[in-house]
């Protein structure tokens, strides 16, 4: 996530000039002027917002500490394959102009900087980043997306195979994608396989981790009586700030919304104040990221299988964390899993934020508190100026649907009752 | 025992009314602010206490946020109710885009309720046939003409229990937690019928054991003695106790399109045709539904041997939608699912679950809990009724209209009536489903019905059977706080 300070000033300006960029409000549009997000083959997502906090004030509202005032700031950030740099690169190649245009509003931008340098320097690590199914390539997507369809006009109604076999109608599928791939209509490139480099640091990360945890166990069972004192007499206290945001704000955020069947999500807030919630919060969202990488991996993200891509990022000495997310569905079938599926998961991480419904033994309560809790996320969520979706149009489940239309088309030969299964796919 | 004083609460919360055959409800506005307060102050409500003998007529009276605004209700009062309510069900392209109100069903193209022309109460009046003229003229009383402004009279008319399609109607409804039995703690493991009685009348304790949000008054204020205390927060009044937000939306619905469409697709043989429609809509004609019933009992439902048959059932057993196909109307209106999709047994086995470990199906944790997405409905036929045979024959010259005026009670209209409108209705994803949404109200061309180890059976060209004339969100108040709302402004 690229992070910048913005000239005040001009924001009004800058937000004219991102909306010239989308079809519908806050959908960009794939051929825009500024960033041809279509031209990325490697993008999923995309984002560019402006990060402006409503809740500054609550820090005195709590805890009667003056407010303290971080420079606006401007927030793009992208989901792609491959290499960073090289997408950096790439974008920059592909878009230089209009990447100069939208970050001349950033004060310490000057024009004619190289544009990767300046990206990489504002570059703000993710403390943890999940992705719906690690692997799954743009370029996968694409190729299982056109089969699907094919396979779908191909089918027709379903009505003139009733009286034939499953495995010999899978078979004639068969022939037909041949066929198709013969003459290039269609393509389905192998599956690539992780770089060996990739797969080294994640190797070595899923070794280094649990051995770093068996180290401090013994520290930490010594402080853990400490630190349940040190939690409990916090969250007794810790002030609820979740009072039912201002309609207009709503409505800034529900005009972006439901144009398809996915969505975007972005909100801010700032840790509440002291050592003790900050080193928490590294600590969980480490340990996140961990489950994130080696454990969550493949379609679910514990319960919930909405989310193609979810990020959590420190900005501001740490002080501050920003939560992007691309969820399928509505906001409140979102809401509604958040509280019903995974309030534990947003308790420990967001109840180190100032204001959050009071949690009960760090997991629970919290978001279980719906009204509060939805009161909560709508009054620190932002609207998202600019929004890309690589692959509008299909869920997380289509996209595993499509993976097993394919799968099962390049095996070799199925039992009747195997290629029955295949076909219920379709 | 029930905790509610059904003296205070509208009957139609707790009735459907039925045996009262006929139904006129009037939507007006406000035209001389004294008639109309002096004619609700002295409006004789019908409330929940059951009545022996039971009555013959019934009067329910509901207000738009417009309608609060009239009547000079204090404005941190009125934007003390829910969001949806405050803004409306028109007016908000956000909104109308979040219920699939496009097309022909934009709110710029209905007859009632458009943001312009907002009603300002909603008054129902229930009667026998043939006996409406007196009950009418009984419940208008002298001031009625000079108090208000008659946007729309809707009529409705008797089918013999089925709606216009010529479905059984109004067989699944929520049994709702009156007494206060109910104990949530957690994680609900089954599929039950009894639900949180917070989830239907306003300032009681809903399926997350919280309180809805409400309005609540400082017992000082301007004529809030009268009003009952919050039950969370005794300190304070509350105006919303045992009222309930009231949605309504009249659905025109082409009948004989839909059963030419069925002969059409379905082949010369009616049985085919009738077979089509049973399993867009789930059950068949008379009511049954297209799974067998559970072998275990679910609470709330089975009182009778025909609520055994009609409503003793959810879609376990049906994982592949190869019975009831998932995009069929009632299997999208009521999931019937509880908290987890697979058994749960145990403590060890629940944080299995919970951490997304026992996931079998890939259709798993799709779809929401149906218990926070309940409604009861309260909705009425109108227009002459045909039968699917005659349906068949060429449309007459000016045909007459017909339809549902729907109905539908709920305590947070986003979590309840939006979200099953939005989230379950229209959406072309419900349940992993790729690109139809609900073949009787929604707007895609498609309708598929998944076989056993082969491929769906797509209908495609599907048209456009139901049609949004109109609707609007009201407030169904206690009788206390319709007293209050006639009173306040004076």
């Amino acid at each position: 996530m690229v992070v910048a300070p913005l000239d005040v000033k001009r924001t009004d300006e800058l937000r004219s000039l991102l909306a010239t960029m989308n079809s519908a409000p806050g959908t960009a549009d794939p051929n825009n002027a500024l960033i041809p997000f279509g031209q990325l083959e490697e993008l999923h997502f995309a984002r560019i917002v402006v990060l402006e906090d409503q809740t500054l004030d609550d820090i005195t509202t709590a805890y009667g500490l003056p407010r303290r005032n971080y420079p606006l700031s401007l927030a793009f950030l992208a989901d792609f394959d491959g290499d960073a740099d090289r997408f950096r690169r790439k974008m920059v190649a592909l878009a230089g102009n209009g990447l100069q245009k939208i970050f001349s509003y950033c004060s310490d931008f000057k024009p004619g900087t190289d544009l990767v340098n300046w990206m990489k320097q504002h570059e703000h690590p993710n403390a943890t980043m999940y992705n719906n199914w690690i692997g799954r390539s743009m370029q996968q997507i694409r190729e299982e997306s056109a089969l699907s369809q094919e396979l779908e006009c191909y089918f027709g109604n379903g009505s003139q195979y009733q009286n034939t076999s499953p495995e010999e109608v899978r078979r004639g599928a068969q022939q037909f994608v041949a066929q198709k791939l013969k003459d290039g209509s269609l393509t389905l490139t192998a599956l690539g396989k992780a770089p060996l480099s990739w797969q080294l640091k994640n190797l070595a990360n899923l070794i280094f981790v649990p051995l770093v945890l068996l180290f401090f166990t013994p520290l930490f069972l010594l402080y853990l009586p400490i630190f349940v004192i040190q939690l409990r007499r916090r969250e007794k206290s810790d002030m609820e700030i979740a009072p039912r945001p201002a309609a207009a704000h709503v409505n800034s955020l529900a005009r972006l919304e439901d144009y398809g069947v996915t969505n975007q999500f972005t909100a801010m807030g700032s840790l509440k104040p002291g050592l003790f919630r900050r080193w928490l919060l590294v600590i969980l969202l480490w340990l996140i990221e961990y489950t994130t990488r080696h454990i969550y991996t493949r379609g679910h993200l514990a319960r919930v299988p909405s989310i193609h891509f979810a990020r959590w990022v420190f900005i501001d000495d740490k002080q501050r964390l920003v939560f992007c997310s691309n969820y399928d569905g509505s906001l409140e079938s979102y809401m509604d899993d958040f509280i019903n599926k995974v309030a534990f998961g947003l308790n420990v991480v967001f109840s180190n934020g100032i204001g959050y419904p009071r949690t009960n033994w760090l997991f629970f309560q919290g978001a279980k508190d719906e009204q509060k809790f939805k009161y909560f996320i709508r009054r620190h969520e932002l609207p998202t100026e600019v929004w890309y979706n690589g692959h509008a149009g299909l869920t997380n489940y289509d996209l595993l649907r499509n993976a097993r239309i394919r799968s099962g088309l390049e095996q070799g030969s199925m039992t009747n009752a195997e290629a029955g299964q295949w076909l219920e796919l379709l | 025992m029930s905790q509610v004083d059904f003296d205070d609460v509208q009957g139609l919360v707790r009735f459907g009314f039925g045996d009262m055959h006929r139904a006129y409800f009037y939507l007006v506005r406000i035209q001389d602010k004294a008639a109309a307060r002096a004619w609700l102050s002295a409006a004789h409500v019908t409330t929940a206490r059951t009545l022996k003998p039971p009555p013959e007529t019934a009067l329910q009276v509901a207000f738009t946020y417009e309608g609060l605004k009239e009547l000079d209700v204090p404005g941190e009062m009125r934007d003390a109710f829910a969001p949806e309510f405050c803004s409306g069900m028109s007016g908000d392209e956000s909104r109308s885009r979040r219920l699939g109100d496009l097309g022909t069903n934009h709110p710029d193209n209905w007859r009632w309720g458009r943001s312009d022309d907002i009603p300002h109460l909603a008054i129902m009046m229930y009667g026998e046939e043939g006996a409406m003229d007196q009950c009418e003229a009984e419940f208008k009383g002298a001031s009625w003409d000079i108090a208000f402004k008659v946007l729309e009279r809707l009529d409705t008319s008797y089918l013999g229990k089925v709606e216009p399609f010529g479905f059984v109607d109004g067989i699944s409804q929520p049994t709702v937690d009156w007494e206060g039995k109910r104990k949530i703690h957690g994680d609900q493991l089954t599929y039950s019928n009894v639900v949180a009685l917070g989830e239907f009348v306003l300032g009681y304790s809903n399926e997350y054991n919280e309180y809805t949000d409400r309005p609540l008054l400082d017992p000082s204020s301007r004529g809030a003695s009268e009003l009952l205390p919050a039950l969370d927060q005794p300190q304070k009044k509350d105006l919303a106790r045992n009222g309930t937000y009231l949605v309504m939306r009249q659905l025109e619905q082409d009948v004989r399109g839909f059963w030419q469409y069925m002969a059409d697709t379905a082949g010369k043989d009616p049985e085919d045709s009738k077979r089509l429609a049973e399993a867009m809509v789930g059950r068949t004609m008379e009511g049954a539904p297209l799974v067998p019933p559970e072998k275990y009992p679910i609470d709330g439902a089975g009182h009778d041997e025909e609520d055994r048959a009609y409503n003793q059932f959810t879609y376990d057993g049906d994982p592949d939608g190869v019975r009831c196909p998932f995009g069929a109307h009632i299997r999208r209106a009521n999931p019937r699912n509880a908290d987890f999709p697979t058994r749960v047994k145990g403590a060890i086995s629940h944080l299995i679950h919970t951490l997304g470990f026992a996931r079998k199906g890939s259709r798993d944790d799709l779809m929401s809990p149906t218990r926070f997405h309940r409604l009861i409905r309260r909705g009425r036929e109108y227009g002459p009724g045909l039968s699917p045979t005659d349906a068949l024959q060429p449309r007459t010259p000016n045909p007459r209209e017909r339809g549902l005026h729907f109905i539908c009670l709920n305590a947070n209209i986003a979590r309840q009536f939006e979200f099953v409108q939005g989230a379950w209705l229209m959406s072309t994803k419900f349940n992993g489903l790729g690109e139809e949404s609900d073949p009787m109200l929604g707007l895609t061309k498609t309708f598929s019905r998944p076989r056993e180890n082969g491929l769906r059976e797509r209908c495609n060209n599907l048209p456009q059977f139901v049609t949004v004339r109109g609707g609007a969100y009201f407030f169904l108040p206690s009788v206390r706080a319709l007293r209050y709302f006639a009173t306040v402004g004076s």
